[in-house]
């Protein structure tokens, strides 16, 4: 009889063993494939749902994403549903909002599945990658001038707990174009434990502008089980991939808080017993966070892309923290927001001086944005940042103490500040404007300075008298 | 113990599986795992257990699936073919698995490293009767434009050459036979080795001879020589990877293996994209005639992740016992590191820092020692090199933490990047005060013979300068610039633009981004006569506001964007704007 147990799909069990923390030991089972998906019933007869984390001859170890509330080691009844987790999806989910697992909460019906995937995902083939190089314009000067986003990057937002990180993300998702394109664009939002004031600051933002129907939220608040956040993201990637690489979208993903992700990823570790690395996070949260990040792309000969915007709050503005720290090792850049500007009333605060996007050589100049836009960033780029440093030193010496060069240099940071970082939050800026924009402010200092940039374009642009 | 090759699955926790009933089996022996037959490697043995690390995502396997033995430990196959090639950790070829298995990367697939259809034309160097060691050469091939690939007697095997072919034959085909005594040994073009063992080499010399970069800062600051080591620790954002994709690009060596461990996507194809378009400013032909990359990026699979630096670094050394010197780039080491520590966690090891097994040090010294400028096998004395430059991502850009530590005590050139010069974007961010090369002494006589015995000279002066210049800069920071005395102020702009206009090398330039020794030298002794300039206006008394202020500056600081034939003319001019224009300095007090 065993042999023909091989061919029974699923199979139940009463034999739970040990009840700790999110996970739960089951002894007796048989075959058992690592990865599979396992419904719980509990003595009160809930349903919940788990994944084998652990698979041994006799024995599996489950990790349950609603939490071990209520279950027991006697009555409670564990299914092995001989499948792998899959999310069900068609061009139906556009629009639609699901909780942290996948199962609707708007009330509408269940997907009708086109395609029933498996949430982990394949690496893409490098040889198959096309490299991201459509500059994404998205009305923020510090963006599209600084740190330039392209379709199929992978951005994500550094903050720290009060910072306006919402705000600008979702005034990203509203003005984001690609110039002279007017192909299929839709956002997926995936909230792993933020407050229901967050989300429905989303939700609105998103209703705003009356594209409701381009969005997908997958939804885990605040007080929903923390284990469910490590299969949100992945619920999200792969209907962002669906989208993508099976109807021709651009998808922007937008990843909100990395931060509680990673700390329910420590939770299941700790309870695991496993040797911690840095701050008590498990060695691998390098791969995994990779696992996440790297969905983001694009491919050869199919039209769609995935651009993802994670946010994550550094604990303590801490940048050095892990879960930023290993995120900026594997994400294309970062943006980072400064709450010093943030206090001085600036919005956006980002503080192009840490931020970075990896993929903006390739997006811009000539036929992308202009010429002279990667000249304009860097000397924009190192006169603040001189600025800055003679800020510092006023701190000590007083103004009187300065060079010449060294008051323009200060001169230069204030305005910087004033008015190429600071813009509203429904401002809309077109590269032209910021470009511009970064011109009027570099005439402000001797054209000799300008060495980072191309001397025709210093010919051209520089406006003497300034 | 009815079939001792074949065991049962006992157990799966992510990439570590472990086998029951499987006796004999040797450590680090290849196993197929599963009914997709998945790739792993025996790491522990127990009894007859077998703990096993799995190069493939293990999501499905169930306790009960078979695992059988190979009887072969992880091996590379090396032969024609692997230069211009794009592998995987374990030298799959990924144009092959996407033509197999699409976009994506899916297990269970099974291809040759090397094109098995591909018909090459072997032309032989050996005739009949001749007395072959292990490691002489057989015959030849034209691998690539560049690449004149050598077929060679593997090692451990000699004997008389019997039967020699000439013609086009693909890498399975016996292309020669020797008699050893009567043993006789059939001749691939391909021969195997297994990665986790150094490759044998008659002697190691010296490390004599730099390895050109064409990036000012290695080159005349901090050289690595042929077959040295070196390490490019750096945070996130401060350009491991230019500066491993620009030692890649312009490196005076003549085969590159760049693995790409761990990292991004998107890295590896702008690699595969930017190679065949860039020209070797040392053979003139493309990039990637001389170049092989293993990619194994952040989302492949962990253990295979951990394999790759050894795949990477035996194709290395079979390229070196050609007498090639090569390069080997590998970005980053501290993710193979990771998945050292993720399967040894699995193993329950105990762990030492930060959750890193104990062994990592000597793991990491194993591998740069098959670093070296070496004598190979092979009755005629010929010398082959492996150079090899690891990237290391200390967590929150922090030095002291294990990976940083082991590599430091091992490798002989350190160059450390520096999040402050990236945050204000002085590129390549490699800090000159923190920085090391233990190369200098061994090639300072190649400088003096090869470019000019004034070379380590200015170098000198030029470290002087700017080590004064950190000094000052602490001052300054106190009591503000007007404080300094007129001289030091006026030898701030000097050290300025030895940071700008010299250190800071535009990686995207199309032509700044290599700059020759010449050049080098050239632009050297621009900034010392400048320098000398400077100081003689002092003495007469001038100035430093109007010392800072002469126009022959902003022509210095556009020296680096001279192509490099037009240098020694540029150079002429830029010598006589200093003197005319201090003069006219001098003439006006």
């Amino acid at each position: 009889m065993k042999e023909k147990a091989k061919d029974i799909k699923s199979r139940e069990y009463r034999s739970v063993t040990q009840v700790a923390g999110p996970l739960i030991i089951v002894e007796g089972v048989e075959e058992v494939a690592f990865g599979e998906v396992v419904y719980i019933r509990t003595p009160e007869g809930d349903s919940r749902m788990g994944q084998v984390l652990e698979s041994q001859e006799n024995l599996a170890i489950v990790q349950v994403f609603e939490g071990a509330r209520g279950l027991d080691t006697d009555q409670t009844k564990v299914r092995f549903s001989g499948d792998i987790m899959r999310i069900a999806l068609s061009k139906e989910i556009l629009g639609r909002s699901f909780d942290g697992l996948g199962r609707p909460i708007d009330g509408g019906p269940e997907i009708i599945p086109e395609a029933r995937l498996p949430i982990t995902g394949a690496a893409i083939n490098p040889t198959a990658r096309a490299y991201p190089n459509e500059f994404i314009q998205t009305g923020i000067s510090t963006i599209d001038g600084m740190n330039t986003l392209v379709r199929g990057q992978k951005l994500p937002i550094f903050s720290g707990a009060g910072l306006p990180h919402n705000e600008l993300a979702a005034q990203i998702a509203r003005q984001a174009t690609v110039l002279g394109s007017e192909e299929p664009f839709s956002v997926i939002f995936a909230a792993m434990g933020i407050t229901h004031e967050e989300a429905n600051f989303f939700m609105n933002s998103f209703e705003s502008t009356g594209a409701v129907e381009r969005i997908v939220s997958f939804i885990n608040l605040a007080d929903d089980p923390a284990i469910e956040r490590i299969i949100t993201p992945r619920m999200a990637l792969t209907a962002a991939e669906f989208l993508a690489f099976n109807y021709d979208t651009h998808v922007l993903v937008i990843l909100t808080d990395m931060t509680n992700y990673c700390e329910a990823l420590r939770e299941i570790s700790s309870a695991r017993e496993e040797v911690p690395g840095r701050r008590g996070y498990p060695g691998y949260m390098y791969t995994d966070l990779a696992s996440h990040y790297e969905r983001a792309g694009r491919i050869i000969g199919r039209k769609g892309s995935i651009t993802q915007m994670p946010i994550l709050s550094m604990p303590d503005d801490d940048i050095t923290h892990p879960v930023p720290d290993l995120t900026g090792y594997i994400t294309e850049g970062q943006f980072v927001l400064s709450r010093e500007l943030h206090r001085k009333g600036i919005y956006p605060p980002v503080d192009v001086l840490p931020s970075l996007s990896r993929l903006m050589n390739e997006g811009i100049g000539e036929g992308r944005t202009r010429a002279d836009h990667l000249g304009v960033s860097d000397q924009c780029y190192s006169g603040y940042a001189e600025g800055r440093d003679v800020r510092s030193l006023v701190a000590v010496v007083g103004e009187e103490a300065l060079s010449e060069r060294d008051r323009l240099n200060l001169k230069f940071a204030d305005i910087f500040e004033e008015r190429f970082v600071k813009q509203g939050a429904d401002e809309n800026r077109t590269i032209e404007q910021t470009l511009n924009l970064g011109w009027e402010l570099l005439s402000t200092l001797p054209e000799g300075e300008l060495k980072r940039i191309d001397e025709k374009y210093v010919k051209q642009y520089y406006k003497k008298g300034s | 113990m009815a079939d001792q090759n074949t065991g049962k699955i006992k157990s799966i926790a992510g990439p570590l599986v472990i086998a029951k009933d499987i006796r004999g089996c040797e450590m680090y022996e290849v196993v197929r795992v599963g009914q997709e037959g998945l790739m792993g490697e025996t790491i522990k043995l127990i009894g007859d257990l077998a703990y096993v690390q799995v190069y493939e995502d293990t999501t499905g396997l169930k306790p009960g699936e078979e695992v059988v033995r190979t009887g072969a430990p992880v091996s590379v196959e090396l032969g024609p073919g692997i230069i211009t090639n794009f592998y995987d950790g374990i030298q799959r070829p990924l144009v092959g698995i996407k033509n197999q298995a699409g976009d994506y990367i899916t297990r269970g697939i099974d291809i040759p490293s090397l094109d098995t259809e591909k018909k090459w034309d072997f032309n032989p160097l050996v005739k009949k009767g001749d007395e072959l060691v292990e490691g002489d050469y057989v015959g030849e091939v034209q691998e690539s434009k560049v690449i004149l690939h050598k077929v060679m007697v593997p090692p451990g095997i000699k004997g008389k050459v019997v039967e020699i072919k000439s013609g086009s034959f693909t890498v399975n085909d016996i292309i020669a036979i020797l008699d050893e005594n009567g043993n006789k040994h059939e001749l691939m073009m391909k021969q195997k080795w297994p990665v986790r063992i150094g490759r044998p080499l008659k002697e190691k010399l010296d490390p004599e001879v730099p390895l050109l970069t064409g990036q000012r800062i290695y080159d005349t600051f901090f050289p690595i020589a042929k077959g040295g080591t070196a390490a490019i620790p750096g945070g996130f954002g401060t350009g491991k990877t230019v500066s491993q994709h620009q030692l890649a690009k312009w490196a005076d060596s003549q085969v590159v293996v760049y693995v790409g461990c761990g990292e991004r996507g998107n890295e590896m194809t702008e690699v595969l994209l930017t190679f065949p378009e860039l020209d070797d400013p040392n053979t003139g032909e493309k990039l990637m005639e001389r170049s092989t990359l293993i990619a194994n990026t952040s989302n492949m699979p962990v253990a295979a992740r951990e394999a790759s630096i050894y795949t990477g670094v035996t194709i290395a050394e079979y390229y070196r016992d050609m007498g090639y010197d090569v390069a080997l780039m590998a970005d980053s080491t501290s993710r193979w590191a990771e998945a050292l520590r993720e399967i040894s966690g699995r193993l329950e090891e105990m762990p030492g820092e930060e959750g890193y097994p104990a062994y990592l040090g000597t793991r990491l010294a194993d591998f740069y020692e098959r670093a070296g400028r070496v004598i190979t096998l092979g009755k005629e004395r010929r010398s082959g090199s492996v150079s090899i430059i690891g990237a290391v991502s200390p967590p929150g850009g922090d030095f002291s933490e294990p990976v940083s530590q082991n590599t430091l005590r091992v490798v002989s050139a350190f160059w450390a990047l520096d999040t402050n010069l990236a945050d204000r974007r002085h590129f390549p961010a490699i800090n000159w005060l923190t920085s090391y090369s233990l190369y200098l002494d061994f090639v300072k006589k190649w400088y003096d013979e090869n470019i000019d015995k004034e070379f380590q000279i200015l170098r000198g002066t030029m470290m002087a300068l700017l080590e004064k210049e950190s000094e000052l800069q602490e001052i300054v920071q106190l009591v503000g610039q007007d404080a300094l005395p007129e001289s030091d102020r006026a030898f701030l702009e000097v050290a300025r633009m030895i940071r700008e206009d010299y250190l800071q090398q535009h990686a995207y330039h199309e032509i700044d981004s290599y700059c020759s020794k010449e050049k080098q030298f050239l632009m050297l002794k621009v900034i010392m006569k400048f320098y000398q300039e400077v100081n003689k206006a002092i003495e007469a008394g001038i100035m430093a506001s109007r010392i800072a202020a002469v126009k022959v500056k902003d022509e210095i600081a556009r020296m680096k964007y001279t192509p490099n034939p037009d240098f020694p003319q540029r150079y002429e001019e830029l010598i006589e704007s200093i003197e005319t224009e201090f003069e006219s300095l001098r003439n006006q007090q």
